[in-house]
């Protein structure tokens, strides 16, 4: 039984364009642990998801992800304005993104649907005006 | 991929163990060990960047020999679009075809004309039903290349037509072999003028199986040489090119993706911002496209490492070449996509990239490798011959070399050593005066 690692980031708010850093080196780390594919995708695109959810909404946070031997964890922290509904923030397509936001191809409303569909289990803990921590899991163990 | 062939090679005698090349490998594939360079095999891409940046020559791109013509009855050139561009004061490509006749080749077949049939059948294809998109061209051999090592769920979405190089030779043997009966295949030899290493290894690892008709592949820059010495502008040249726009376009970003007629698509080039792109597909980031073309050297195949002109230069030359070509002579008149034009090699994914096959011990060097970044400066200088900091960690836990190599913290080190000494000097010299 190996000890569970932790890799943390910082994710930055103020800048668009390196949103996805964070799930690019993790998709690396998870490579060079031999994970398979499937494995590696699903956490990377949950985790991507959540990283843009961070810019769009909350000016950044923390993102933490955890190798386990059952699973990886990922869990992402914010202290941005708090999800008011989150059953209608879960349906497809719901989407509170500006314009300028939309423009730039985000926002379609696809994001926590898609961390849902690729994860084994989700749990969000949001307060408005508090913040938000998702907190998800990829089981890697058959 | 251990036995993988390489185009990109080091002469050490030239290599001076500067930085320019190991931090410029998108890869990460090059280290500095012992004052030269070093190429890990499995990693390399044959893009070509070591080359480029290399101020000393020490990087090179191996290709065959033109004086090979030799070892064949029968010769056929496959010049690639890029070649045309690389020609100052050139009023028509018809003095290269000419010139290339006159250089020894029995036969011509241009990469372009093939070029064009395949942007006839990629059309076909973005209408066939079920197919995955959106379709990535898989005429960048570095760019399979990426995606068979890095995104194993993209390799679905490569185009399955044999790419223009692998076309035109294939339809040179044919057109050889059936003009002259009394040759055997053997006695045809079909030589690829190559913009790029990138092409060379692909034909040297026989990446389209026994679908492979190219023989040799030799670079522009060689043929270029020869060919100044043999145009001449006097006369008006016999032979002529048949090669439309479309085919031509190709040399350049944004050809290939033009001549698909949906603009539905994305051109992008350079290794770096290829991979971003495929990092986002990857993520399931854009989904309204049809088409990708991705192109490893900038400015596409005019920018490949193995060409005489600047990239740009060359893609405002050819743009005054084809502006009175016909667009596509050479369009097939197939209603549907010949069986033969389909590749039937899948590009592997290629799992290398892990510490270690047991996942406890990979879990184990991982956590040494985090808490040893930690400790090193972070300013990715180079210096211990190690891209970056996080790849100099990787490189200690896998004993390839030692936290010595750090200069920044020998320098820490080194000043420690040197306050000791001259406190010690200093006290030495204060004698106390109760010692007499």
């Amino acid at each position: 039984m190996a000890e569970n690692i932790t890799f943390h980031f910082d994710v930055h708010g103020d800048n668009f364009s390196s949103a996805g850093e964070a799930s690019q080196v993790v998709k690396k780390k998870l490579r060079q642990l031999g994970f398979p594919p499937d494995v590696i995708r699903r956490v990377s695109i949950a985790m991507y998801e959540g990283e843009i959810n961070m810019v769009i909404h909350a000016d950044g946070g923390d993102a933490d992800v955890t190798v386990t031997d059952e699973d990886i964890i990922i869990v992402l922290a914010d202290k941005g304005p708090g999800i008011p509904d989150v059953d209608l923030a879960m349906q497809e397509g719901f989407s509170t993104a500006r314009e300028h936001i939309r423009s730039l191809g985000f926002g379609a409303g696809m994001g926590l649907p898609n961390m849902k569909k690729y994860t084994d289990t989700m749990k969000i803990d949001t307060e408005i005006g508090v913040g938000t921590t998702i907190t998800m899991t990829v089981k890697h163990k058959a | 991929m251990q036995n993988y062939k390489h185009s990109v090679s080091l002469d050490l005698s030239k290599c001076k163990g500067c930085t320019a090349c190991l931090k410029r490998c998108p890869t990460e594939a090059i280290r500095v060990r012992d004052g030269k360079a070093t190429i890990n095999s499995a990693r390399c891409i044959d893009c070509g960047e070591c080359i480029r940046i290399c101020s000393h020559r020490a990087k090179r791109a191996l290709h065959d020999s033109l004086d090979e013509m030799a070892d064949f009855k029968y010769t056929v050139a496959l010049p690639a679009p890029a070649l045309y561009g690389q020609f100052d004061n050139m009023t028509s490509i018809d003095y290269i075809i000419d010139g290339l006749y006159k250089m020894g080749f029995d036969d011509v077949f241009e990469v372009a004309r093939a070029a064009e049939m395949v942007s006839a059948y990629t059309r076909m294809y973005l209408n066939m039903p079920g197919i995955k998109k959106p379709v990535i061209s898989s005429a960048c051999p570095v760019i399979t290349r990426i995606i068979g090592m890095n995104f194993p769920f993209l390799v679905e979405n490569l185009m399955p037509i044999l790419p223009p190089i692998e076309v035109a030779a294939k339809l040179a043997r044919e057109k050889a072999l059936s003009e002259h009966p009394e040759l055997s295949s053997e006695d045809v030899g079909i030589f690829f003028i190559s913009p790029c290493p990138g092409k060379v290894s692909y034909v040297k690892n026989g990446f389209a199986g026994d679908k492979n008709n190219v023989d040799r592949v030799v670079s522009i820059r060689d043929v270029y040489f020869r060919l100044i010495d043999v145009m001449k502008h006097d006369e008006y040249p016999e032979k002529s090119s048949e090669s439309g726009m479309i085919g031509i376009g190709w040399a350049s970003t944004g050809g290939e993706s033009s001549s698909v007629f949906n603009d539905r698509y994305l051109a992008a080039d350079g290794v770096e911002n290829c991979m971003r792109v495929l990092e986002q597909i990857d993520n399931e980031d854009f989904t309204d496209l049809d088409f990708i073309e991705l192109n490893a050297c900038s400015g596409g195949c005019v920018g490949g490492a193995m060409t005489v002109a600047n990239a740009y230069i060359a893609q405002a030359r050819l743009q005054s070449l084809k502006r009175y070509l016909p667009v596509s002579p050479n369009r097939p008149t197939d209603r549907e996509i010949p069986v033969g034009f389909f590749t039937d090699e899948k590009v592997e994914y290629d799992a290398g990239f892990s510490l270690s096959s047991d996942r406890a011990e990979a879990m184990r060097m991982m956590g040494e490798i985090e808490s040893i970044t930690k400790c090193l400066p972070g300013i990715d200088c180079g210096s211990c011959g190690a891209p970056t900091c996080m790849a100099f960690a990787e490189d200690i836990v896998k004993n390839e070399t030692n936290i010595d190599e750090c200069t920044i913290i020998m320098r820490e080190l080194f000043h420690e050593v040197l306050d000791q000494r001259r406190k010690k000097e200093l006290s030495d010299k204060i004698v106390p005066p109760n010692k007499t």
